[in-house]
């Protein structure tokens, strides 16, 4: 029985039992003059909870460990002559073996017999099935993948069989407990809250995951180049030579790829404040309810494109744009029509990753100053006050922790945007101040070094988790100062 | 009895000094916010250097007519008001004049104290900072202890002037509002439930501020309460249903008003 079958079966018995034991509470209660603790209806989903939930926890449970179990018991089975001597063979075996097993259930009686002839008969039939073998397979890794598949098929029988007993046993529990006293209520409310936190926490667990598998790789890394180096040094060469060669171990300068990301964020927040703020103050302050609801959802479209789309707006139109009006200027001015602003720079990327920005900065804004309360506004205009003498002394001043909050938000994501650079600004790593030139990000470099076939166990490659945790340290460092200064500014003003 | 009393009120204007001097004159005002009406054709003249207290049940229209005394209602969008309404003769509604001017002339004081999210100090000097009143940093240190004494509260804030406002008590805070109010010098002050949201004895600091201000502006305030009606006022105007059913001296409003609504509603039967 497979497992959506399973599965489906045990809600089913789920819903009987919450029919059941609602129509009975509701029965029960008409009749007696007893007052029930919880409504019917808890009582129902007390009885649906206690059939399901059991019942799923063993199936998850079952589905883990059965895998683990049947293949500890196919691989001691396979003698040691097959199977290798190292863990990388054995792994490599047992894949073989796998992956035949797999194949052998698109086969049919006839064809089953006949596969289990060995290899050199399995693997045509196999291949007519479009499931291709690795070279290296032999009869007794066939004779494993018949054993596995039939471990298998007696793992599932049971399964079935103890899933729904457990469905059944479980609901028979409840079905014993339905009583004027039984607090079902809270019960259900207990198991709503178990799941809310464990929705909470999957993501904070998660968020600890990544942080610890990234140190540890990020260690790997610092063992075969030194902490100072990486952080302080100026060049970024990691020469990507034949992999785990020491001698041909390049330089990690962290430096230029840092200074290209902020500058290149700089740029962009240069761009996005100013033109978010006042769409935000014109939205918020100026724009009727007409406007308003027509023009905020076409700002916010802006947000909703792909930033890859950004990247090709850069190359094609902004890139070019900027390189011939830069060519025009310094025609007119000094006769000599040669661009000084590149195609990629800087500047490109930054401007268009500052038209990204516009919505965020935007919209986060609008919802800050819109939440300014009314008696503010009313109080300043009460008083003589002009609509823009408000904003700009009484309205911008109480938004402004959560405005800050709103910008430094929008700076992480600057800091953390990829494509655009990639397109717009290259992926030269050098150091610069001039915005015309071409500079490169920290995240474009974790994806140039990543994407390749080298193995995880060279500094070319493992700089990689070293650059995500200093953008990760950045943005957390960053988020961190905006809780701080929206706190700060939040006891001065309330 | 309109044409009677517009016609009295034309020759207060060049009347002796124990004639009441009208201040703000409404002349079939009528409000409305999108299709709804909220007042119809109110006539009601605001005396000079008197309280006159608006009251009514809740939605009977007194807080709508009080915000078009100085055009707070432009700030609605959907609201719409029709009728004349005049301080000293001019037509606040003529589109000639500046609704910056007319507020700085005719100043209000909310139903909750609502404090810039600034110091003390910067409260008050906001509004003369903005019709240009201070020039320099004396005349804003002066302009900001005078409109805290008269207020009554400059002997609690001296200390922290330069505290947040927002830190200040209910009371306090309200009192810091009317100060802010008078610190541009207008000329009558609009005051929607001032102390809705304070205590008694909050009220009783403000109430008998009001009673002082009296001498020096003219104040026309919206009150739930008909004790402090009774208190503060000289002259009452009563709202039903979004029309002035009756106005006149406060004692003769409380003791013996014309219209069975008034006595119905001053007696607690509705509202």
């Amino acid at each position: 029985m497979s497992i959506f079958l399973l599965v489906t079966i045990v809600c089913v018995l789920g819903v009987v039992g919450y029919v059941l034991a609602r129509s009975r509470v509701s029965g029960l209660e008409t009749d007696s003059s007893v007052s029930y603790h919880s409504r019917p209806g808890y009582h129902g989903m007390h009885m649906a909870i206690a059939t399901v939930l059991p019942a799923l926890l063993v199936l998850a449970v079952w589905a883990i460990s059965s895998q683990v179990v049947i293949g500890n018991v196919v691989k001691s089975s396979i003698s040691q002559e097959v199977l290798g001597d190292s863990a990388a063979r054995e792994g490599l075996t047992m894949g073989i073996v796998s992956s035949i097993s797999r194949g052998l259930t698109l086969l049919n009686a006839e064809e089953l017999k006949q596969a289990a002839n060995g290899i050199d008969a399995a693997r045509p039939l196999l291949a007519a099935k479009g499931v291709a073998i690795a070279t290296d397979a032999s009869d007794p890794m066939v004779t494993a993948a018949f054993r596995y598949n039939g471990l298998e098929q007696t793992s599932t029988f049971w399964r079935s069989i103890v899933v729904i007993l457990a469905a059944l046993v479980c609901g028979g529990w409840a079905w014993t407990q339905l009583g004027a006293r039984v607090k079902a209520r809270n019960r259900v409310e207990g198991v709503v809250l178990g799941l809310l936190i464990l929705a909470s926490s999957i993501a904070i667990l998660t968020t600890i995951g990544i942080v610890l598998s990234m140190i540890r790789e990020t260690g790997r890394f610092f063992a075969s180049v030194p902490p100072l180096e990486f952080f302080f040094g100026t060049v970024w060469d990691p020469r990507f030579a034949a992999a785990g060669a020491t001698e041909s171990a390049g330089q990690f300068g962290l430096l230029p790829l840092l200074a290209g990301t902020l500058y290149i964020a700089l740029v962009a927040m240069l761009v996005a404040v100013p033109i978010g703020l006042f769409a935000a103050v014109y939205m918020a302050e100026y724009a009727g309810p007409k406007l308003r609801s027509v023009a905020k959802p076409l700002l916010e479209v802006l947000a909703g494109i792909p930033t890859i789309v950004y990247g090709f707006f850069a190359v094609v139109t902004v890139g070019p744009f900027l390189r011939d009006l830069s060519a025009q200027i310094s025609g007119i001015f000094t006769g000599d029509a040669s661009s000084f602003i590149q195609a990629q720079s800087v500047l490109t990327a930054g401007a268009v990753m500052g038209i990204m920005l516009i919505p965020f900065v935007s919209s986060l804004s609008d919802d800050i100053i819109t939440a300014v309360p009314r008696a503010m506004r009313d109080g300043s205009l009460g008083l003589g006050a002009t609509r823009s003498e408000t904003i700009k002394r009484v309205i911008l001043p109480a938004a402004l922790p959560g405005i800050v909050g709103a910008l430094l938000l929008t700076a992480s994501r600057a800091i953390g945007e990829t494509m655009i650079v990639v397109l717009a600004a290259g992926v030269a790593a050098r150091l610069t101040i001039n915005p015309f030139e071409p500079m490169t990000t920290v995240t474009v470099k974790i994806v140039s070094q990543l994407t390749g076939d080298l193995e995880f166990n060279s500094p070319q490659t493992l700089v990689a988790f070293a650059l995500g945790i200093t953008l990760f340290v950045l943005t957390l460092g960053l988020n961190i100062y905006a809780l701080y200064v929206v706190r700060k500014y939040r006891e001065q003003y309330e | 009895m309109n044409m009677m009393s517009d016609a009295a009120t034309e020759k207060a204007v060049n009347a002796p000094a124990d004639e009441p001097v009208i201040k703000m004159r409404g002349k079939d005002v009528c409000v409305f916010y999108g299709p709804k009406q909220a007042l119809f054709d109110v006539n009601l003249n605001i005396r000079e250097n008197a309280v006159t207290a608006l009251i009514g049940p809740s939605g009977c229209g007194k807080s709508t007519f009080l915000r078009s005394l100085n055009r707070m209602n432009d700030t609605i969008d959907t609201c719409r008001v029709t009728g004349d309404i005049t301080l000293d003769g001019e037509d606040i509604y003529d589109p000639a004049i500046d609704v910056v001017e007319l507020r700085a002339r005719v100043g209000m004081v909310f139903q909750k104290p609502n404090p810039f999210p600034k110091s003390i100090y910067e409260n008050v000097v906001y509004g003369p900072r903005i019709h240009g009143l201070v020039r320099n940093k004396a005349d804003m240190d002066e302009v900001v202890e005078k409109s805290l004494v008269r207020a009554g509260l400059f002997n609690e804030v001296k200390d922290r002037l330069h505290e947040p406002g927002t830190g200040l008590s209910g009371g306090q805070q309200q009192r810091l509002c009317i100060a802010r109010a008078i610190a541009v010098s207008p000329e009558v002050i609009l005051m929607d439930e001032p102390c809705s949201a304070l205590d008694p004895i909050a009220t009783a600091t403000v109430e008998e501020l009001i009673h002082e201000l009296r001498e020096n502006y003219t104040i026309v305030i919206v009150t739930h309460s008909m004790q402090q009606a009774a208190r503060v006022s000289q002259r009452t105007a009563m709202f039903h249903l979004g029309v002035l059913v009756e106005e006149g001296d406060t004692d003769k409003i409380f003791t013996n008003p014309d219209d069975p609504r008034t006595q119905d509603y001053i007696t607690g039967r509705f509202g």
